[in-house]
């Protein structure tokens, strides 16, 4: 899933990385086939070097150092809604046919909040979310729009890659041994299976990065 | 520290406690905002980590302005959700996103009545609260929402180093540092280390909180404890999984604080029990 998601980004290109497996998903992509990509943090840094060292979240040591800008919040968002940003990278709790993201509250359950999340959706010219494939996550409709995407949607599961925000919702590729039947039964929405591939096994390179940039699995377990 | 919340910090205060956004959170303060009992107060925050939770769980707060309360590392703030989930609700919640949050926090910085942007359509953030209303582009352009300015009564901040007079120098992310000390009525700040002044003016560019803002300068090394302080100290990991496993009951969150709060005097006493 992590080197599904990492090969969403393009090399040269401008992300806005997320909280939590997002920023691992940066880490992979600089490390391997994107080294010219820059990564925006919502927290005020700009960086063009993978981070050297486990990073939990985007304050840590190992993101601050060697960044190749640390500013404030609203100067980084502020490039975002000016429109510098080529993709953003999201995750959430529920996700529907639509793109919209939920992860404010499903059902009683109180979520953290939007974050950037919704900042990032809205401004980003295109999205990619990363998400555990459960049926109670991808539904119809999300119990509350905390995030609506401007752009098309590319949604990275544990099961496969999908196309969202663009038509009705397709099926891209279903990882290795993943089963058609498998996804229909964790989906809460009807997916268009007539181009569906199968996601290109992870190579020793992104194994590699995906190892060193999450040693201890911390992301990844 | 003691002397500083209890002349800087009043219950019912609009409080900014964590604008380094995950880095440089002040704990100690937090933690002597609870050894104080102040209550009533209303929290404003971007992205907020833990703090926040603690002084939910803690009782101090009545509302929270914030785009996001949690623990970063470990998901929920369990605190944040008991409170949220009872009924009626404990602390009432409004949700900004970050941008927004900024855009109404610097609005009130620079003394404005409110700030725009272009996010929020769409949402269900935009339709919970009236912070947010859609105008019209008064030059002819497209739609935009306008943030209403969110006021801050005392922001506590933590900087690596100061003067006396609190002229400080701040390093790494800044997340909403600046707006929070430019939009603030009184600022409480927390820094690793005391230096001469001709040690600030002599990186004027790095003087990012001028000291005419600040109304107290305390010296408190390891107050971040266990956020990040760039320069001067690492992330704990440990300590936030810690505190989410802990904390998952009502029970485990009193005897967290019973022994991390209430059972410590202050900063130096924490970080002895820490074994530094």
């Amino acid at each position: 899933m992590v080197a599904a998601a990492a090969r969403q980004i393009r090399d040269g290109e401008i992300v806005f990385a997320g909280m939590r497996l997002p920023l691992l998903g940066f880490a992979v992509a600089k490390a391997t086939h994107a080294p010219r990509a820059i990564g925006l943090f919502e927290n005020g840094l700009i960086r063009e070097l993978p981070p050297r060292g486990f990073v939990v979240t985007m304050g840590d040591g190992p993101n601050q150092r060697d960044a190749t800008c640390a500013t404030t919040l609203i100067d980084v968002l502020g490039m975002l809604q000016r429109g510098r940003v080529d993709v953003g990278f999201l995750g959430g709790a529920e996700v529907d046919a639509f793109g919209n993201l939920n992860t404010t509250r499903v059902g009683k359950t109180r979520l953290p909040g939007s974050g950037g999340g919704s900042d990032i959706a809205a401004l980003s010219r295109r999205c990619v979310y990363v998400m555990e494939h459960e049926r109670r996550r991808f539904v119809e409709r999300v119990g509350y729009v905390t995030s609506r995407p401007r752009g098309v949607v590319t949604l990275i599961t544990t099961l496969g890659v999908f196309t969202l925000a663009d038509g009705p919702p397709r099926v891209v590729s279903l990882h290795h041994g993943v089963t058609r039947a498998q996804v229909e039964r964790e989906t809460g929405f009807a997916l268009d299976f007539a181009q569906a591939e199968e996601t290109p096994a992870p190579s020793e390179a992104e194994l590699r990065a995906i190892a060193e940039a999450d040693p201890s699995g911390f992301w990844t377990r | 520290m003691r002397e500083a919340v209890e002349r800087l910090v009043r219950s019912g205060d609009r409080v900014s406690a964590a604008c380094g956004l995950e880095a440089r959170i002040p704990f100690a303060a937090g933690h002597e905002i609870v050894r104080q009992a102040k209550h009533g107060l209303t929290l404003v925050g971007p992205i907020s980590d833990m703090l926040y939770d603690q002084l939910v769980g803690a009782g101090c707060v009545r509302r929270i302005e914030a785009a996001w309360v949690g623990n970063v590392g470990a998901g929920l703030g369990h605190n944040f959700r008991r409170a949220l989930e009872a009924e009626p609700p404990l602390v009432e919640m409004v949700d900004y996103t970050n941008l927004s949050y900024a855009t109404g926090l610097r609005a009130a910085a620079e003394g404005v009545p409110f700030g725009v942007t272009r996010g929020l359509f769409g949402t269900d953030i935009a339709r919970q609260s009236d912070a947010f209303r859609e105008i019209a582009d008064p030059f002819g352009g497209e739609p935009v929402f306008a943030v209403r300015a969110i006021p801050v009564d005392v922001a506590i901040v933590v900087a690596q180093r100061a003067d006396e007079n609190g002229n400080a120098h701040v390093w790494g992310n800044l997340g909403t540092t600046l707006e929070s000390a430019r939009a603030a009525e009184r600022v409480l700040l927390i820094v690793e280390e005391l230096v001469a002044a001709e040690t600030l003016r002599a990186h004027p560019n790095r003087v990012l909180i001028p000291g005419l803002l600040v109304d107290a300068v305390v010296v408190e090394p390891g107050a971040a404890h266990p956020s990040p302080v760039e320069g001067y100290e690492e992330r704990d990991h440990a300590a936030f999984e810690a505190y989410h496993r802990a904390t998952r009951s009502r029970e485990g969150w009193d005897a967290w604080r019973a022994e991390w709060i209430d059972g410590v005097a202050d900063r130096a006493s924490y970080l002895r029990k820490l074994g530094r």
